[in-house]
């Protein structure tokens, strides 16, 4: 059944810069043809966004798991699958499944194991990865401890084109720590590494980036002076991008009091200086892309003795909102956020999505800005409740999501 | 049972108020008071431990369950003997570190305990807050015997208390301008944490000393002076406290070697001659001879405090036993819901 073309009207066009505009929006055959005063024609469906937002679906690059129910309610029209599976994806045959698994109102986009197991010592068949539907190379959430193999994934990735995502942590700094250093997890008793070690592992892929001529993407950046250098090499010309998830940029490692599990996360929360130095970077643009990292950990998990958990936290459903805090504290505008959602991670992904474009795929977001709800970790939609932002009283809800120019139930 | 040293009405808030809480998690929980309350609740237990006859009937018919996650000799005998010497039953539950660290077994443990209408849980972990969390899933007082590398409280009560006997110091006294040095793995240590949380409470001047390697970061937000060069740390201490070298902790080399490590923070004699001339030595135990510190300073007769360490332990865990179980005992005063932590 081929869906009738579909006319958005009555919204406020979140474009590519300046604050949003009165305006409609056109999609025929699952594309936007047209952008701004736009009328139905004829046999459209007719969506009335009654004075909201019309954005772009959000791009969310790195998440752990598909689920697709706390994609919808966060406004997330696509995700880039990270290869830490079970099993790894570091074959092409499950490259292929999971390209396909979230069809059609959800498209995941897996990014392809850089290494065997991500084991970081021998290549994966990363070509044929990418012909299977990989959109990008990831190392997982761990390092590439050997430099050399890190060199020669870049510049085949180069060759390839594929942008190489980079966890920045020195694991031989890091070891099993599960705390950053400090004040805190010392009084804690926890094992802790230096900050330092994400600033190491920065410093050495941008070197071996600007090398091999690839571009590569710092999935989290969380510390001062490993924003400092992406900064710098940003300013020679490097290709090199950085993202962050925003318990970064709202969390510090203050919230490990009481040994909360929900705030183990890699890398660890940091202290409040290097919070705000985020907060900072992603005012001045040094800071590409905002995530959620979705991550969903049941009690099996998470109700264990801190340094036994797993880290990671579901982001889904509230990195909208929580990246919409950044607006209204006036760090960023709303064209901005937008970009850090949509634009810039699409972009990297190399896909036709993330803007309010003619040509673009119909991916659109109909999102009420100042609507407040109370985040509870019960009532998530995600698969299971691990937010560090349980009973947080936010602002920014997605009222309807189109995926394709369909909308989404 | 009042005894002559039990501390006289009025120096500290009525009934259960001067210990509010149902756990004993960690020292740094504690109010300065609430240190000296269970310090002198102790003293009653020192006398009695040194009587012929040393059981008393208070915990008649209360259930005590040791789980201990990990390996310990002393410190479980200590508070089996503690429990036994109050009259309670004691069950000892040891479990296979391996066995039970993983997934919801401890949970499911801690429910198991708390099923079998336990009245007082001592707990040791080898994860840092492990102790906590089963604090919060149980319904009876929980006390922490070890938790990773986070708190080790009985222990620091009875250094304290310890320092307090050797110094001759009066009942209720705090420890107020004591230059105590604690030397060792301070990273690993849960001893030295509680240490540090109960020594500068009571007021005393607290000197760390480790390699870099072994030495936590931004200790000196705990109120204490890092040393490096143990020498330094040594002048003019009245109390030089030896850890010993968690071997089974460290995962990477943290020192060349033990005898390179006895060469830079071995407690010789003539190490300890650079303490204040009468300076008392301690250590919890079990020692590493000839790493740490040297038999002839562990074997001196007065100003070494270690088999004095163990003594007052099981007076301390008796108090905190004692203490903790008065609410399942019906003392008047403690019947009242208590304010948490």
């Amino acid at each position: 059944m081929i869906a009738r073309p579909l006319t958005i009207i009555g919204g406020k066009l979140v474009l590519g810069e300046g604050a949003p505009v009165a305006g409609s929006l056109r999609c025929e055959d699952g594309r936007i043809v047209a952008v701004g005063d736009v009328t139905p024609q004829d046999g459209d469906d007719v969506f009335d966004a009654k004075g909201k937002l019309i954005a772009p679906g959000l791009v969310d690059l790195g998440v752990f798991a598909i689920d697709k129910p706390a994609f919808h309610f966060g406004g997330i029209t696509r995700a880039a699958l990270m290869p830490d599976q079970g099993p790894v994806l570091d074959h092409p045959a499950r490259v292929r499944f999971a390209a396909q698994s979230g069809k059609p109102d959800m498209w995941v986009h897996p990014l392809a194991a850089a290494t065997r197991g991500l084991e970081g010592t021998e290549l994966a068949e990363l070509a044929l990865m990418r012909d299977a539907g990989a959109k990008a190379v990831a190392t997982g959430r761990g390092w590439i401890a050997d430099s050399g193999v890190m060199l020669r994934l870049l510049r085949y990735c180069a060759m390839l084109g594929l942008v190489v995502v980079t966890h920045a942590e020195d694991a031989g700094i890091t070891g099993s720590a599960v705390a950053t250093a400090g004040d805190v997890a010392t009084r804690l008793g926890l094992p802790s590494a230096p900050a330092e070690a994400e600033a190491l592992a920065v410093a050495r892929d941008i070197a071996l980036a600007e090398l091999a001529g690839a571009h590569v993407h710092f999935r989290q950046v969380t510390t001062a002076r490993a924003l400092d250098l992406v900064r710098a090499a940003k300013a020679r010309g490097v290709k090199v991008t950085a993202g962050v998830t925003p318990a970064h940029f709202i969390l510090s490692d203050l919230e490990l009091v009481g040994f909360r599990t929900f705030c183990r996360m890699s890398p660890p929360l940091r202290s409040d200086a290097d919070r705000k130095a985020v907060v900072a970077a992603i005012g001045d643009g040094t800071i590409d892309v905002i995530s959620s990292g979705h991550d969903p950990r049941g009690p099996e998990d998470k109700r264990l003795p801190f340094a036994d958990a797993e880290p990671g936290m579901a982001g889904a459903e509230t990195l909208l909102p929580l990246t919409l805090t950044l607006v209204r504290d006036g760090v960023i505008g709303m064209a901005r956020a937008f970009e850090l959602l949509c634009t810039n991670p699409a972009r990297l992904l190399g896909v036709q999505a993330g803007r309010l474009e003619a040509g673009m795929e119909a991916d659109i977001a109909i999102v009420d800005p100042v609507r407040p709800w109370i985040v509870d970790s019960d009532k998530m939609a995600a698969a299971a409740g691990n937010t560090p932002f349980d009973r947080r009283p936010v602002e920014g809800r997605v009222a309807a999501l189109f995926k394709g120019g369909k909308q989404i139930d | 049972m009042q005894s002559p040293t039990t501390p006289q009405a009025g120096r500290y808030p009525a009934g259960g108020l001067a210990y509010p809480h149902r756990d004993l998690t960690g020292i740094g929980q504690l109010a300065r008071h609430e240190i000296l309350y269970l310090l002198d609740e102790a003293e009653q237990w020192v006398e009695l431990n040194r009587q012929p006859k040393k059981k008393t009937d208070l915990l008649n018919g209360l259930t005590i369950i040791n789980a201990f996650f990990e390996n310990s000799t002393r410190t479980l005998l200590s508070f089996e003997i503690a429990g036994k010497r109050l009259g309670a039953d004691v069950v000892n539950m040891h479990a296979a570190t391996s066995s039970v660290k993983k997934g919801e077994t401890l949970i499911d443990t801690a429910m198991t305990l708390n099923a079998m209408r336990a009245d007082a849980i001592v707990i040791r972990h080898a994860s840092s807050g492990a102790v906590r969390l089963i604090a919060e899933k149980v319904d009876c007082p929980v006390l922490n015997a070890g938790d990773g590398q986070h708190e080790h409280p009985t222990q620091a009560l009875l250094d304290a208390l310890t320092m307090r006997h050797a110094l001759g110091l009066p009942v209720s006294s705090d420890l107020n301008g004591l230059k105590v040095t604690i030397c060792g793995d301070i990273l690993h240590s849960r001893v030295a944490r509680s240490n540090i949380l109960s020594l500068t409470a009571l007021g005393a001047d607290v000197r760390v000393c480790a390699p870099p390697a072994l030495m936590p970061a931004e200790i000196e937000a705990m109120g204490v002076t890092p040393f490096h060069d143990f020498d330094a740390a040594l002048k003019g201490a009245n109390i030089v406290m030896m850890l010993r070298l968690q071997q089974e902790r460290m995962t990477g080399q943290f020192i060349p070697s033990p005898r390179e490590y006895r060469h830079l923070y071995g407690l010789t004699p003539e190490r300890l001659a650079k303490a204040e001339p009468d300076a008392f030595v301690m250590h919890p135990g079990p020692m590493n001879r000839g790493v740490e510190i040297d038999s002839t300073v562990a074997d001196m007769p007065v100003r070494s405090l270690i088999t004095r360490q163990v003594e007052m332990g099981v007076a301390i865990r008796m108090a905190c036993l004692e203490v903790l179980t008065r609410r399942a005992r019906g003392v008047p005063g403690w019947e009242a819901e208590r304010v948490p932590a």
